[in-house]
């Protein structure tokens, strides 16, 4: 073999190599839409509605196959490339089932709801957030993340549930939510010092049967769906759904919902006026303060 | 006057018919009856420790178990649905709602039958609370929260599915609502037994469904108010 002829040779086998490579890098970001008949909303015709935008699923597709096909996977279900090394597990978006809502549990969530989520991330979870992306970018994503599940077309998102006006941080109401905490049991899950160590907190299982954690609200971190008081208190009026965490809508009033609020905010290592006004409290009556669990449940009866 | 008279026996006729399609569904007096048995070893429930919830606990004698494969005296198996799956000429709308319980931390009955849009009521009457979640696929999934002494829940489903139910608190509550497009159903007791009643002349399919294996279905043809025997067997394993 001649040197002109083997350098041919390698000229060739890396051209082919270059070509298989470039082929399958195009395989792994193919995204395969739901089919015709699967009753959901085409790519085509999918819009999304957030204040003044409107985003297109057409674009959103585009966005979809360079940032968030690695996790949510090629069909839309959360069984991409990455997924197997994440917990919890990404959204699979063709159940149409979302934790973060206004809306009441069951339905499905506003198109505001879906763009807020993905412009905050869920901070407990590997879903980062995507400011550097424009608004009207989240929104078309938004749109798109609407052509997976046939709920999209026969269902329309539930009406937002109303979040009265705060009432005062007092020590009353503080001590109030922590009644409310008792008689609602969140303390299951979430622990009588809300360390999310609860009895039932090592059995939980999502939807899908993978364990998930309650929220440790010493962690100080913030919460899955915002950083409010009023984000607070949608997250365990509304639930979320997918998850063990029930909606509470049916069987708490708005007042009695901010006491609760204002109590879980006592239990963040977090410089807030409910800490403050708790510590003072705890220090002038420790001795009386009942301890929160089954042991106080038993007192109860 | 004519037309009055015309009006007023059209009014009738529609009205009349319109009762026999709402109110008398074709009715019938055929039945199909039977029992369910299974062939194989049947695994082994599993008893449940319900020390965490001593309210719970406390009304238990003897430490309940899982209810999955439940079956009695003569390989009868308890909890399989039957109902006609196909050729049903008309079901009744349900004239109560179905009545789900939550007693003692257990589901009461295990497995709950009810028609596509019958009124459902969930109650607690346990001092504790529980997180009633349904995990439906064709219906929206909801997961709602229960304490001691709260109203019942009142809802209902509008597409026909065997949806698993349970309770995050205390995961070792687990039922089925089972949604059916008919009225023509049947759970079967203890002796594995089943009734399925008014069915009017035709030709049916009858499917037996049990939780963990997979359906059956078996043609049966009525005439005039003939009783028909069917029988399922299920074949089933130790795991």
């Amino acid at each position: 073999m001649t040197l002109k002829k083997l350098a041919v040779t390698f000229v060739l086998g890396s051209m082919a190599l270059v070509t298989v490579g470039a082929t399958s890098v195009l395989a792994q970001s193919h995204i395969n839409l739901p089919d015709s008949n699967a009753g959901t909303v085409s790519v085509e015709t999918q819009q999304s509605h957030i204040g003044a935008l409107t985003g297109h699923a057409t674009e959103g597709k585009n966005l979809y196959r360079r940032y968030c096909i690695g996790c949510h996977g090629p069909d839309g279900n959360g069984e991409g490339m990455n997924a197997q090394w994440i917990d919890p597990k990404p959204r699979d978006f063709t159940e149409g089932i979302f934790k973060c809502r206004s809306t009441p549990t069951g339905t499905l969530p506003t198109d505001e709801d879906l763009f807020n989520a993905i412009t905050r991330g869920f901070v407990t979870t590997n879903m980062p957030q995507w400011r550097p992306l424009t608004p009207q970018q989240r929104a078309d994503l938004v749109a798109f993340v609407k052509v997976w599940s046939p709920r999209w077309t026969k269902e329309k998102p539930g009406t937002p549930l109303n979040v009265p006006p705060e009432t005062p941080v007092t020590i009353e109401s503080i001590l109030h939510g922590r009644q409310t905490f008792q008689r609602l049991e969140c303390w299951k899950c979430h622990g009588p010092q809300g360390h999310g160590d609860g009895p039932s907190a090592s059995t939980l299982t999502d939807d899908k049967g993978n364990p998930i954690r309650p929220y440790d609200f010493s962690s100080g971190s913030r919460f899955m769906c915002g950083v409010t008081n009023q984000d607070l208190y949608r997250i365990f009026m509304t639930g979320l759904d997918g998850s063990p965490m029930p909606s509470f809508a049916d069987v708490v009033k708005p007042d009695e919902a901010w006491d609760l609020v204002h109590f879980l905010r006592t239990l963040q290592p977090l410089k807030t006026q409910e800490a403050s006004l708790w510590q003072t409290y705890k220090a002038a009556h420790g001795a009386d303060i009942k301890p929160i669990g089954p042991d106080a449940a038993a007192g109860a009866q | 006057m004519r037309t009055k008279y015309f009006l007023a026996l059209t009014m009738a006729v529609l009205l009349s018919s319109g009762l026999l399609v709402f109110a008398n569904p074709p009715a019938g007096s055929g039945s199909v009856t039977g029992k369910v048995t299974y062939t194989g070893t049947p695994p082994k429930m599993k008893p449940i420790d319900m020390s965490k919830e001593p309210s719970c606990a406390k009304q238990h004698a003897a430490p309940i178990t899982t209810q999955d494969v439940t079956t009695g005296p003569g390989n009868t198996l308890q909890w399989v649905v039957v109902y006609i799956s196909a050729g049903d000429q008309g079901s009744s709308a349900a004239a109560q709602a179905a009545r789900y319980d939550q007693k003692g931390c257990q589901y009461i009955p295990h497995i709950l039958p009810m028609q596509v849009a019958q009124q459902l009521q969930i109650y607690n009457d346990d001092q504790t609370s529980h997180n009633i979640h349904p995990l439906s696929k064709a219906n929206p999934e909801w997961n709602k929260s229960q304490p001691p002494g709260s109203p019942p829940i009142d809802t209902k489903y509008d597409k026909p599915e065997f949806i698993p139910v349970k309770c995050n608190i205390h995961p070792w509550m687990h039922g089925y609502f089972v949604v059916l497009n008919t009225s023509h159903y049947s759970v079967t007791g203890e002796d594995g037994s089943f009734d399925i009643k008014g069915l009017a002349p035709g030709k049916y399919t009858v499917t037996a469904w049990q939780e963990r294996y997979e359906s059956q279905s078996q043609e049966v043809t009525i005439s005039g108010s003939e009783a028909k025997t069917v029988n399922f067997t299920f074949k089933v394993l130790p795991y």
